[in-house]
């Protein structure tokens, strides 16, 4: 049955009133193909926001920004659920409406294809030379043998009176079938890894660890049947982290090659093993893939406090402000010093060159001549202890700022620190030291069970729909009679009548041919 | 040859590869301008495409064959370097007929030469890939730039290559004017110089992925430039050839060419895999990706539904290629995302 005919009858006919012909008639409607069409064309434009407006999942400081900057804007999108597209419930309600035609489409068409699959070529038409292909020749071969030669060419044969009719392509609507079945199993390969798969993302500096728990990550995004325990109990150490950089060209400066040294424990007993982890490389532990997403660097400073006491020493993660030259903001913030807290915001220049101005700007990514501009140092309450969620890379919210009592500021600024050098505050209230430089990676842990089965239903799609549209359906019939054989064949899939007709000619050749030159 | 004098010898040739399309290009035009015009109306009947009728029963030892060939009388089938077919010359004093035969024959010569041109231009388009490629040690599609040239080369190789088996020189002004107009963009907007691609880029997916996406993109241009013919021409004579053989020819393209974009998503997925940590996070480019994919898949359904067939099915495959193209070219300029390593400025 071809689609057609198979819509013709599935058309919607005229309802009487009654709730089971109107379920019917609903039933009909949706599984139509003008249906199918008409959500094809809303899934596709229903998308279109999804790459215009920033998605919640994708860029959540963008679409806060929005928050911020137009208030309005941001309720009106969020009312129409536009921060996240893909899981809205209106972008929900047509894929589950085209799935739901997608199903009523295959369940009749399989019931079709079965009994296709079973039901023998039709007997030859009387004339086969009426036929779009024919031809005509003379020929002593039997009605047997003309099967027999056509079954070699694997078609499918049935014979009769002085007839033979053969039909073949029928891997086309298998083709079909699959594809849609595919994408069926694609949707819900996807909904089984939301349900149980998480992500989670995490800053490790050079030197520290991460285990894989739920209180280690920075975001931790769980599907809903995920439970804390049954994340993979793998962990690992930044032994070290190193960036190749392109030193000469037009491209100077460009990252050439990222990789992360590490010591991975697959399960707490394990031994360790060398792990290099790469862009593009991921380390995987049993399913669980942990992937290396972004890197900065992280200066590492002593804080000596107004009592002699050293209130803090480490490193410190920096944002990056400038990503060509890898220039980064760093807050630093000493809770613990005494009389008073101290904070600094300072700036890190990993290749550090002198301006004409007498001002100091990075002039490469690379750490060639790492130096530290202080751009202001403070003294005063943080406001750590007010319960308020805090940034760390911000020293404090603005009106806690404005009570704060600058240190050093503006002209005051001294030149900027190399490594190895320190900076005394006035009034003896402490002293910065800048004492050596790492880096820091950002890592994404991602587990999805759906994975696996996804890429198997995509490989099925791939397949099958390249079986279904290269695939054509063709009958051949032959008529023999008093020595003369009659050749008619027709395509029954539109738009490649011209191949066909190369094929065509070549069964002719096969059925022509003498008893030597037969294949 | 060093790396230098390697992007040199490539930049080059993307220059002599505009210069030959748009020469080729002209050629074309002229064949089309002063070429026999044929009549709108499926008058043309099916092709048969049986090059000469079959002469199998000769060597079959006394059988003889006879393909019937009823239709092969079809002035579709007359190959260009045919004079035209009776009947089809348009109504004209008879002197004046021997001089329009002239002036014909000229045409389809100057068609020929296109094509020669075309194939140079290819050529020189492919040199310019494969020297660039050698020049910066890596597959040569890492930035818009060499990946508009690609494409470009896609889409005349895929036109050349249906050349080759139907007679499709009717394509041939528009698709040498795309290519060129093409590479012109990419030499004027989009150039960068030879160098080398940010880690994420440097995996053998790029290989699978780029190429998949430049082989269907090339395609589906195809298909495009035939959608846009089949809504110029009108149902009366014309000098294209009929619109139901503009449909069969975008038909074709985009039957080869959906699976084979199919596959490029989902090696891209694959890629995104490896990569970024998921196989699938809507980002810009593909959910533009997607929604080119989705518009194709309405075209193929539109194609075998009653009522859409025809004008509404091209339109619906004018929209798709409108898709494409934005995903290709518009989603690297004007939206932010993971796809951002275009090195547009």
């Amino acid at each position: 049955m071809s689609v057609q005919e198979l819509e013709r009858e599935q058309a919607p006919k005229k309802a009487s009133f009654g709730a089971v012909a109107w379920l019917r008639w609903v039933w009909r409607t949706l599984t139509s193909m003008k249906t199918a069409l008409i959500l094809l064309f809303l899934l596709a434009l229903g998308s279109v926001p999804g790459s215009l407006v920033p998605q919640r999942s994708v860029e959540p400081d963008k679409v806060a920004r929005i928050y911020e900057q137009s208030p309005a804007l941001a309720e009106w999108y969020d009312r129409f659920q536009l921060f996240e597209v893909f899981s809205s419930t209106w972008f929900a309600a047509v894929y589950l409406l085209l799935f739901t035609s997608l199903i009523g489409c295959i369940i009749p068409r399989t019931a079709t294809y079965v009994r296709e699959l079973r039901r023998k070529p039709p007997a030859a038409p009387r004339h086969p030379s009426r036929l779009p292909h024919s031809a005509t020749f003379e020929s002593e071969l039997t009605t047997e043998e003309v099967a027999g030669r056509l079954r070699k060419l694997r078609f499918r044969v049935v014979t009769g009176d002085g007839w033979v009719s053969a039909e073949k392509g029928y891997l086309r609507e298998t083709g079909n079938l699959f594809f849609h079945i595919a994408l069926l199993g694609i949707l819900l390969a996807i909904g089984a890894g939301s349900l149980f798969g998480y992500r989670g993302n995490v800053l490790v500096v050079e030197g520290d660890g991460f285990a894989n728990t739920v209180a280690a990550y920075d975001r931790f995004m769980p599907g809903s049947q995920v439970s804390a325990e049954s994340l993979e109990p793998f962990s690992f150490q930044l032994s070290e982290f190193k960036v190749a950089y392109q030193v000469t060209g037009d491209k100077r400066g460009q990252a050439l090659d990222y990789s992360a040294h590490l010591k991975v424990n697959d399960t707490p007993g394990a031994p360790a093993r060398d792990f290099e982890l790469k862009v593009n490389e991921p380390l995987e532990v049993n399913g669980t893939q942990t992937y290396l997403i972004g890197n900065g660097y992280a200066p590492v400073f002593r804080v000596t406090d107004g009592k002699g006491q050293v209130a803090f020493d480490g490193a410190v993660p920096c944002l990056i402000e400038q990503k060509t030259t890898m220039t980064s903001g760093c807050v630093v913030k000493v809770p613990d010093a005494q009389p008073s807290q101290l904070g600094f915001l300072l700036q890190f220049l990993p290749t550090s060159v002198p301006l004409t101005d007498g001002d100091h700007a990075s002039a490469f990514p690379g750490e060639l001549n790492p130096e530290v501009k202080v751009l202001g140092a403070f003294s005063g309450d943080l406001g750590m202890n007010s319960g308020k969620p805090q940034s760390v890379y911000e020293l404090a919210e603005p009106e806690v700022m404005k009570k704060l009592k600058p240190l050093v500021m503006g002209t005051s600024v001294p030149k900027p620190l190399a490594v190895g050098q320190s900076l005394d505050l006035p009034g003896g209230v402490g002293k910065l030291e800048f004492t050596g430089v790492k880096e820091w990676i950002t890592l994404q842990t991602n587990y999805d069970p759906g994975r696996w089965p996804a890429l198997v239903f995509a490989a099925t799609a791939v397949v099958a729909i390249a079986l279904s549209l290269m695939i054509r359906r063709r009958r051949v019939f032959v008529r023999i009679a008093q020595g003369k054989a009659e050749v008619g064949g027709l395509t029954r899939t539109e738009g490649s009548a011209a191949g066909f007709a190369e094929e065509f000619t070549e069964i002719v050749q096969v059925l022509s041919a003498g008893e030597k030159d037969v294949r | 040859m060093s790396a230098e004098q390697l992007a040199e010898l490539s930049d080059l040739f993307v220059v002599a590869a505009v210069l030959l399309y748009v020469v080729a290009m002209v050629g074309f035009a002229i064949e089309l301008a002063f070429g026999r015009s044929r009549p709108g109306r499926a008058a043309t009947a099916r092709r048969v495409e049986i090059k000469q009728p079959v002469a199998v029963g000769a060597a079959a030892g006394g059988d003889t064959v006879a393909v019937s060939d009823e239709v092969s009388a079809g002035p579709a089938d007359a190959s260009p370097e045919e004079p035209a077919v009776a009947g089809e010359t348009p109504p004209g004093a008879p002197e004046r007929a021997g001089q329009d035969d002239r002036t014909m024959r000229v045409a389809v010569r100057t068609g020929t030469v296109a094509l020669g041109l075309a194939w140079l231009g290819m050529i020189a388009n492919l040199t310019a890939i494969a020297t660039r490629g050698l020049a910066v040690e890596r597959w040569p599609w890492g930035n818009m730039y060499e990946f508009v040239v690609a494409i470009c080369f896609a889409a005349v190789a895929a036109f050349l290559g249906t050349q080759i088996r139907t007679n499709v020189r009717f394509l041939g002004a528009f698709v040498m004017l795309a290519a060129a107009l093409g590479l012109g963009l990419a030499v004027k907007v989009f150039y960068t110089a030879a160098g080398p691609v940010v880690p994420a880029l440097d995996s053998y997916w790029i290989a699978i992925h780029v190429s998949a996406a430049i082989i269907s993109s090339g395609l589906l241009t195809l298909a495009g430039v035939s959608g846009v013919l089949y809504l110029v021409r009108g149902d009366g004579m014309s000098r294209l050839p009929s619109r139901a053989e503009l449909e069969k020819v975008a038909h074709r393209a985009i039957v080869f060419a959906f699976p084979l974009w199919t596959f490029a998503v989902i090696a891209g997925a694959l890629w995104a895999d490896r990569a970024w940590g998921r196989y699938w996070g809507w980002d810009p480019k593909e959910v533009w990706s997607f929604i080119t994919w989705v518009a194709y898949a309405a075209y193929l359904h539109a194609k075998v539904t009653a009522g859409w067939r025809g004008r509404a099915a091209t339109i619906v495959q004018l929209v798709a290629f409108g898709c494409l193209l934005f995903n290709l070219i518009g989603v690297n300029i004007f939206i932010d995302g993971l796809h951002s390593y275009a090195d547009v400025d």
